[in-house]
């Protein structure tokens, strides 16, 4: 499967993922790759160094890049909740699924028979299925959100009582959640809420774009959704 | 009239040379610059002694055993006789009935104007002990701090008992007990928390000449510690801090990196989450602390410290999922569950799909 950033030669194909946000998934992808792996590492350190200290500076670079890939990460996020207002209509679904219609509700119900084997056909989605919109908010947006505050707090703590992270954050959060080791805790295990996502995220990208009727890994690379058949107006 | 401090220092013969030694000295734990040993001076000559009520309800009397060993000059002999310290049961010359009605005495003649200084905290749990797991004089502990705490001008809580709720009020806390600030009914006197267990002798001396030399109570934090000894953690100050950022932990009790001195951090440090003053004040007199005698901090001055799983672990357990548990056995056990999910599902999808194809011919 040949992928092309260009608008494909398929008259059906439309526009769906603008540049922003395609920027945002995979910067973000790699962020949180960088996040997850040095924050396992914070929490559980390599094997010691051996020789003098002044020669090392292991620890400082693993928390370097923790920082440096977080603050991309909280950006990349306000960044993209401002596109969820600036870009087109795919841009909102991740951050308000329409939990009030009775419509997408059945359609979370033909997503899991689909998931489950019972339904034998597919629906054709525009943007993302009903199922797929609860997962990213749920297990995504709103963990994602959950990492930033208790991030920033934890930051804060080295940042020091004048800096605006302790001010803003760490100031109520700790408080909040007790003590700092609990904040750590916390912190620690909403990270594998996301690994858990990305598991079921890239499966499911994967399985959707073999067996569902639209193209699903391409149209994050080139924005454009291609279907396997014409689109039922 | 109440004696000046500086008059009871000279009673006891301490001579106007050490005393002066003594403000310069407390000026600078207090992180004041040189112009405030003047002031310290003139407060010690001037203002009155301010009478301290010092109860304690459950709790192990480690706080007064830390106060007693102030190391700093004069504070062990000077401190105690500097505030008039009107009551307290473990080091007063008075016992029963008399000692008793000097609770009574101080409440009537300064009233809100007195420190009552709390050692321990209340055990509230009617259920379990019948609100009797504190006894004082015949009354309920508990009383006799609400009482006194209506009446005082301000109210230190010494240590994690008062502060946090300390061992005593670890799961499954049979007596209920209650730090200072959360027992109900406790009146408006605002509260100072010094916690640890015990705190610091010259953080515990220190927040107490800052109240009397500038009559008002120390800027707290947002959890009401004083932010001169509590706004940074153990780790922010720790002399091991080097061997942290290079990589370099202690793995084993024996190990050569124990022997070399290196951070502590794998073996369990609570250094980097605890808010205390260990790595600059230390303790005995600067002597030492903790992580210089080469054990790992176990956090004792954070809120629920002792429900942390083991001292010796760098993860707090998560008991809820079994005893031993922490965030990386439940998020590893997690993502094995989804990824074993998933590959299964693959599978059934890929066969299902091998059938249509396979009847589509």
């Amino acid at each position: 499967m040949a992928i092309r950033l260009t608008k494909p030669d398929d008259d059906s194909a439309i526009y769906v993922y603008e540049i922003p946000v395609r920027l945002w998934h995979w910067i973000n992808a790699l962020a949180i790759i960088v996040l997850a792996v040095t924050g396992y590492l914070i929490g559980s350190p390599l094997a010691t160094v051996s020789g003098e200290a002044s020669d090392h500076f292991f620890m400082g670079y693993v928390r370097f890049a923790h920082f440096a890939a977080a603050y991309i990460f909280l950006f990349g996020f306000l960044g993209r909740i401002y596109w969820a207002f600036a870009g087109n209509e795919h841009a909102k679904e991740l951050f308000l699924p329409p939990i009030w219609k009775l419509s997408f509700w059945q359609g979370v119900w033909h997503e899991i028979l689909w998931y489950a084997f019972i339904a034998k056909e597919p629906r054709t989605y525009v943007g993302h299925n009903p199922m797929a919109v609860l997962a990213m908010n749920a297990l995504f947006v709103w963990p994602s959100l959950f990492m930033i505050i208790t991030g920033v707090a934890l930051y804060g703590e080295g940042a020091g009582y004048d800096s605006w992270q302790y001010t803003l954050f760490s100031s109520w959060v700790i408080p909040l959640f007790g003590q700092s080791q609990d904040v750590h805790t916390w912190h620690h295990l909403m990270m594998w809420v996301i690994i858990c996502f990305i598991i079921m995220h890239i499966y499911t990208a994967v399985r959707e774009n073999i067996m569902s009727r639209q193209s699903i890994i391409s149209a994050m690379v080139s924005g454009w959704r291609t279907f396997k058949e014409p689109l039922k107006k | 009239m109440i004696e000046t401090f500086y008059d009871v220092m000279r009673r006891q013969g301490i001579t106007r040379r050490s005393f002066l030694k003594y403000c310069s000295l407390t000026a600078a734990a207090m992180g004041l610059g040189p112009e405030f040993v003047g002031k310290i001076a003139y407060a010690m000559e001037n203002k009155p002694r301010i009478p301290v009520l010092w109860l304690h309800g459950l709790e192990c009397t480690c706080c007064s055993e830390s106060f007693i060993r102030s190391a700093h000059p004069l504070a062990k002999d000077v401190i105690l006789s500097m505030i008039s310290l009107d009551y307290d049961d473990t080091i007063m010359a008075a016992a029963g009935h008399q000692a008793e009605a000097i609770i009574e005495e101080t409440i009537e003649k300064h009233k809100g104007n007195f420190i009552l200084a709390c050692e321990g905290n209340p055990g509230l749990d009617e259920g379990a002990t019948g609100g009797m797991s504190c006894i004082i004089g015949g009354k309920p502990y508990t009383e006799q701090l609400r009482h006194a705490a209506k009446n005082a001008k301000a109210i230190i809580s010494w240590g994690s008992c008062a502060s946090w709720g300390c061992v005593q009020a670890a799961h499954p806390n049979p007596t209920g007990a209650t730090p200072i600030h959360k027992v109900p009914d406790i009146g408006n006197a605002p509260i100072i928390k010094v916690p640890g267990c015990p705190p610091i002798a010259e953080v515990m001396t220190a927040v107490i000449t800052y109240m009397l030399t500038f009559e008002k109570l120390p800027s707290l934090d947002r959890q009401g510690r004083p932010k001169m000894f509590y706004s940074q953690r153990i780790h922010d100050k720790c002399y091991r801090r080097g061997h942290f950022d290079a990589g370099q932990f202690v793995e084993k009790w024996d190990d050569d990196a124990a022997r070399q001195g290196h951070c502590l951090y794998k073996m369990g440090c609570k250094g980097p989450t605890t808010y205390n003053a260990c790595s600059t004040i230390r303790w005995n007199g600067g002597l030492s602390f903790p992580i210089q005698a080469g054990h790992p901090c176990i956090g004792c001055s954070e809120d629920g410290f002792w429900d942390k799983g083991g001292f010796y672990n760098r993860l707090s357990n998560i008991n809820q999922f079994g005893i031993e548990s922490n965030a990386d056995t439940v998020g590893i056990g997690s993502a094995a569950v989804v990824g074993g999910a998933v590959a299964a599902h693959a599978a059934v999808s890929a066969l299902k799909r091998s059938q249509q194809k396979g009847g589509q011919e």
